[in-house]
């Protein structure tokens, strides 16, 4: 069912060896830099506060993007599958003594794609933007669950959950250089299984249903079935995002570390980064983490008296970031992947000639 | 039983002022295929405004037909600066735009206006009185008049004067209205407006009950699954959903709450919009697409 597929852009086909070439090169280059030149050179604060959430929320961006912009289904409450998530592997590694930390996130995914399924079963009768409804139902109710059931948090009583020590087989993952290197390698791989997936059988059959469903129930396609993988993988994604932002990044974690902001951030970095795009949303996810960080600054170094409030200074971030967002909705309409789709062409033009 | 109906009455009320939070949503909807998210920010923006005016010592009326005029004001920008860029895009996109613009808009107005929280009084009591051994506050009587009143008003509106008109062809069918001389921008302007206009009335009433502050603008939240039950483009449908969803809502946090050891208000509506969807996928009033291959 998912056997990989040859790419089905003609124009990827028509341009044989060079491309191809070009694009090993630049999946080593990727490597060289995540595991080689990232580490070597960041600072711990780089490392901590800047790269690390850049990207798991790109990988956020992926998970939603799988959704939204492979099979076309809507959802606004990305977030409550990382709370599911993260709420998992806290539980998982409480309760299951011994459990070694790739299990722990293979299984905190497996339980977020089953609330998924659960909460995209809607979608085999709802369709469109209804389908919000849905997600933001699961949404409240996951960050209802989780403050209303002190046992999610282990009876803590500010229902926080603080992260496990990091470690893989012995190796300590504390440092911000071990945690980077744990959420770049999580990354890297579930990169990889998205592209399997999106190449795939599956993956074409999610972008005929999203272009024409009645077409594709037409031509054979098990429309529900499709919708509900889609649901289940992107809740999967989801779910270990989930983790490694609350285990990696914060160090801690509650029900409204993902709240409905977070859901819609994850939206942003779709819309922004690019619907229909892997590394577009690392760039989705690069705005949403620097953007309030270089507002920080700017308006610090504007200097207004006026602005000593916190509060005043809070309220014109928003104002910014709205500003932004609506003008790179109007100017970049495929978003900001479309800048390396761009730099990506004019590179293939200038190896193949 | 009297406790019941209590309940139930009280949630029939705030069903009302939900519904007439999504009216403004559904008149956006009709004209321009927008789901406003802004609609709970203009809620917040106009209260707060009026609020202000009225703090500095100003007449009501006078507040009234200020914050009005700003409104009117602030649709015309947005329809210059963002719809109209950003027609014929897809509904997710204009939806996320919205977004940006309920950011713009509240941060706006808290940046301008400050963060306090603002008491309104109204003049209308509300203190519970007996009605023949019920207890309903003539507030929440007087809230539903001026709710039916607006509901009349935009009815007879839609149906019999010439915008009217006009906008229901917009709503039926974009491009033939268009090609029938209808001018689109002169139309969301109008419509973008009369929400407007629509949002300072339910911020006053809202505000009058919990204060003017922020979390005036989460109203939206509250408006969406009555949306959903409604259907997006139908305003009896929006006055029903929200009928329902108060009803439901609050007899669900008496009943249910205490069996799931906390108040189920957050989410419950959802869930129902849901189970409703799966009987009715467009809502009980609203349009089903037809599609063709």
């Amino acid at each position: 069912m998912t056997t990989l597929q040859d790419d089905i852009l003609p124009a990827a086909t028509a341009v044989p060896s060079g491309s191809a070439l070009l694009r090993i090169a630049a999946v080593l280059a990727g490597f060289a830099i995540v595991f080689g030149v990232v580490p070597a050179i960041a600072t711990d604060y780089w490392l901590s506060s800047i790269i690390i959430p850049t990207i798991v929320m790109g990988l956020a961006g992926i998970s939603l993007n799988l959704l939204q912009g492979y099979a076309g289904l809507v959802s606004l409450g990305s977030a409550a599958f990382m709370s599911v998530g993260v709420f998992s592997a806290y539980n998982l590694i409480l309760r299951v003594p011994g459990l070694p930390l790739p299990a722990v996130l293979l299984l905190a995914g497996l339980i977020a794609a089953a609330a998924g399924i659960f909460f995209g079963l809607p979608a085999l009768r709802i369709k469109g933007f209804y389908l919000g409804a849905s997600t933001l139902g699961a949404q409240f109710f996951f960050q209802w669950l989780f403050t209303n059931y002190p046992w999610f948090s282990n009876g803590s009583q500010s229902l926080t959950i603080s992260a496990p020590r990091l470690e893989i087989f012995g190796y300590d993952l504390q440092s911000p250089a071990g945690r980077y290197l744990l959420v770049a390698t999580v990354t890297v791989l579930l990169i990889g299984l998205a592209f399997l997936v999106v190449k795939s059988r599956l993956g074409r059959e999610w972008m005929a249903i999203r272009d024409m469903e009645t077409a594709a129930s037409v031509l054979g396609i098990r429309v529900a079935r499709r919708k509900l993988q889609a649901y289940a993988i992107s809740s999967f994604f989801l779910g270990i995002t989930g983790v490694l932002w609350g285990f990696a990044y914060l160090g801690t974690a509650d029900a409204y570390t993902y709240n409905l902001d977070k859901s819609f951030q994850v939206l942003f970095i779709v819309l922004i980064g690019g619907t229909a795009t892997i590394f577009g949303n690392f760039l989705g996810a690069a705005f949403i983490v620097l953007t309030p960080i270089l507002l920080d600054h700017l308006v610090l170094a504007a200097n207004v008296a006026y602005l000593s409030d916190q509060g005043a200074i809070t309220n014109l971030q928003r104002v910014l970031f709205g500003v932004i967002i609506i003008f790179i909705l109007i100017k970049e309409p495929d978003g900001l992947s479309a800048w390396i789709r761009r730099g990506v062409e004019a590179l293939q033009v200038r190896f193949t000639r | 039983m009297a406790y019941f109906l209590e309940t139930l009455i009280a949630g029939l009320f705030a069903g009302l002022m939900y519904g007439l939070v999504a009216i403004g949503f559904v008149l956006i909807y009709k004209a321009s295929g927008v789901f406003n998210f802004a609609q709970g920010a203009m809620v917040f923006l106009a209260a707060l405004v009026f609020v202000t005016l009225v703090e500095r010592g100003i007449n009501f009326w006078v507040a009234f037909a200020a914050t009005s005029a700003l409104m009117i004001l602030t649709a015309i920008v947005i329809e210059a600066l963002v719809l109209r860029p950003l027609r014929n895009r897809d509904p997710l996109t204009l939806f996320m735009a919205t977004l940006g613009l309920s950011f713009v808009i509240d941060g706006g107005a808290q940046f301008f206006l400050g963060t306090d929280v603002h008491m309104l009084d109204l003049g209308i009591d509300d203190i519970a009185q007996d009605y023949g051994g019920l207890f309903i506050s003539s507030f929440d009587i007087v809230a539903s008049l001026i709710v039916i009143a607006i509901v009349t008003v935009l009815a007879i509106v839609f149906s019999k004067t010439r915008m009217g008109v006009s906008l229901r062809a917009v709503a039926d069918d974009t491009l033939a209205a268009q090609s029938i001389g209808i001018r689109l921008p002169v139309i969301w302007r109008i419509v973008w407006s009369v929400a407007g206009i629509v949002a300072l009335i339910a911020g006053l009433l809202w505000g009058a009950r919990q204060g003017v502050q922020y979390s005036l603008s989460l109203i939206t939240l509250k408006a969406l699954p009555v949306l959903i039950i409604g259907g997006f483009s139908s305003i009896p449908g929006a006055i029903a959903g929200g009928l329902i969803v108060g009803a439901s809502e609050a007899l669900a946090d008496i009943y249910l709450g205490p069996l799931v050891n906390g108040s189920v208000s957050t989410w419950f509506a959802y869930i129902l919009a849901v189970a409703f969807l799966l009987v009715r996928p467009a809502g009980l009033f609203g349009d089903r697409d037809i599609e063709r291959v």
